[in-house]
């Protein structure tokens, strides 16, 4: 078998176990329920804070900054958070990592295809909170007026760029004993706060801005408001200044950065793991 | 091996449960002073969602107090991870490593072992939160204005009594679940964050709607506490003080009673129905 048709396998057949694990536990009823409630929660909490200080003024253009940044960034949590998570499910819950080594499996394109079902689902759950905000909060996403090639290149970057950033988390799981579930939520909560994801970056503190400045997410999210939204980010000083293609320059260099960086250390705490025997170790913490 | 000293006196009666609760309370409270991790994780993580919280509200403007309001919030917020992670799903966790059958084998009660979790998930919880609220007040510079602090202590542990009361009743439910139990434990985090007012008044909230949040007690022991400790508080509760503490003894009495009952009850249908030892992953 060529290492590319391996490839292919792993990552087809890691996509549809992921998806039987990640929907099988409820009927389709209750797992619909559990797609849209917990974002629809999130969004809540941050629409009534608005609300109550606004006065329910929801056409400003903070609020649409707010809005999109939180409902794109639930792929950040699904996606990077979930590709990481395939390891601790197969090495503590299910114990079968030791048998995916010693398949036929490529792991990181098996990685890759666990995170599939978490892409799906994020993507409801992005569509359904989109939806409730342009029909219940005046969100001025207008179908017509969304510039359709940037977004659509620069959503797929992103995705790439969260899934590879999965595979580079997945590799520090596969090295730490203790608190490995805490990690894929502790980078989506670090990146949720320094990549300005529901404010503008200006509202950090100065020092701490740099670490904005060289999270790649800080750019997707922007390209992804001047795409649906053009006109409100404008706005907020701190990318104002660059145009959509200077941008996409920034994300492009930044998410091969990342993208390289994420697949050598992959490999180099794999050959750490198979050295100090964590690949089948489990201890329930 | 290390040689243990026999038995002499066997405890029975409440020296037992009192015995048991102690066992189970002691790899809570002691594990952390071995495992220092926790506190990058524990205080380190909940205080990131807490510093974007508060530079939103920076962002939109909003009061001073608010600042406060997102702190104590996402302090409490540790109680609510520990009831769902530490009390709700630990019998379910047990049942999967092979523990519960051993704590139904032993003469301890299951009840003692629940309350024996509780107390110390809540003295280690409470340690957690302390550490959140310092931070980020110090961080965030809250200023906080105490009308009454023994009112302030009352809340805060009839709060926490009906909140694990709540905990150990959800415990014996979960006994019955399998695989859903991690999804419904992750279900019940941002729901509860919203229409338990974390992070902002539940006054803003409309009637009915605060009414029936009030049912976690988290919600009304929030709002109390903010009442009593910030200057625009008052103004901003959903409930006067004296009633929501009287409510949260009434909640308190229910959610112990219940739980009391739904274990036994439950224990006995799990053990008719072979779940004890099932483990469909």
């Amino acid at each position: 078998m060529s290492r590319a048709s391996a490839s292919w396998n792993s990552f087809k057949t890691a996509a549809w176990l992921g998806w039987q694990i990640e929907s099988n536990w409820a009927d389709p009823f209750l797992f619909a329920i559990y797609s849209f409630v917990k974002p629809l929660s999130s969004a809540g909490i941050l629409v009534v804070m608005y609300a109550l200080i606004s006065g329910g003024n929801f056409s400003t253009p903070i609020f649409a900054y707010i809005y999109i940044g939180m409902a794109f960034y639930i792929y950040v949590g699904s996606i990077m958070t979930g590709v990481s998570w395939a390891i601790i499910d197969d090495r503590e819950h299910y114990r079968t990592l030791k048998y995916i080594y010693v398949a036929p499996v490529r792991v990181p394109y098996y990685l890759l295809g666990r995170g599939i079902a978490r892409f799906l689902i994020g993507s409801i759950s992005v569509l359904i909170t989109l939806i409730f905000g342009v029909l219940f909060f005046k969100l001025p996403i207008v179908l017509s007026a969304i510039n359709w090639p940037l977004f659509l290149l620069v959503f797929v970057m992103g995705i790439l760029l969260l899934a590879v950033m999965g595979v580079l988390l997945g590799g520090i799981t596969l090295m730490m004993a203790n608190h490995s579930f805490l990690v894929g939520d502790a980078v989506a909560s670090a990146l949720y706060l320094f990549s300005g994801a529901i404010f503008p970056l200006e509202v950090l503190p100065a020092w701490i801005r740099p670490l904005g400045y060289i999270m790649p997410i800080t750019y997707w999210l922007e390209l992804l408001r001047r795409s649906l939204v053009g006109s409100i980010t404008q706005s907020f000083p701190t990318f104002a200044s660059l145009s959509d293609a200077q941008l996409l320059g920034i994300l492009s260099g930044l998410t091969i950065l990342f993208g390289g960086a994420a697949l050598f250390t992959f490999q180099w705490c794999e050959r750490w793991a198979r050295e100090h025997s964590r690949l089948d170790s489990t201890n329930n913490y | 091996m290390p040689m243990f000293p026999p038995i002499t006196r066997r405890n029975t009666g409440w020296r037992l449960f009192l015995q048991t609760v102690i066992g189970r309370s002691y790899p809570r409270t002691i594990g952390q002073q071995r495992e220092k991790s926790w506190i990058i994780f524990d205080v380190f993580l909940p205080l990131l969602s807490v510093a974007s919280y508060v530079f939103v509200y920076r962002a939109i403007h909003a009061p001073e107090d608010y600042i406060g309001f997102v702190v104590i919030g996402g302090a409490m917020t540790a109680f609510w991870m520990n009831i769902l992670w530490g009390m709700s799903s630990q019998l379910y966790w047990e049942k999967e490593t092979g523990n519960l059958p051993l704590f139904i084998m032993a003469p301890g009660p299951l009840t003692g072992i629940l309350l024996g979790m509780a107390v110390g998930g809540l003295v280690a919880t409470t340690l957690r939160a302390g550490v959140i609220i310092l931070l980020g007040s110090l961080l965030f510079q809250v200023s906080y204005v105490f009308s009454n602090l023994a009112s302030l202590l009352a809340v805060f542990f009839l709060c926490m009594a009906a909140l694990y009361g709540l905990g150990m009743m959800t415990s014996s439910l979960f006994l019955l679940l399998s695989r859903e139990a991690y999804h419904l434990a992750n279900l019940a985090q941002e729901p509860v964050y919203l229409i338990s007012g974390f992070y902002f008044p539940i006054k803003s909230f409309p009637f009915w709607l605060a009414g029936v949040a009030s049912v976690l007690p988290l919600t009304l022991g929030l709002d109390a506490m903010r009442q009593l400790s910030f200057s625009s508080g008052p103004s901003l509760g959903f409930l006067s003080v004296p009633l929501e503490i009287a409510i949260l003894i009434g909640l308190t009495i229910v959610f112990l009673i219940t739980a009391q009952w739904l274990l036994k009850y439950i224990e006995k249908k799990a053990i008719r129905e072979g779940r004890l030892t099932e483990s469909r992953r």
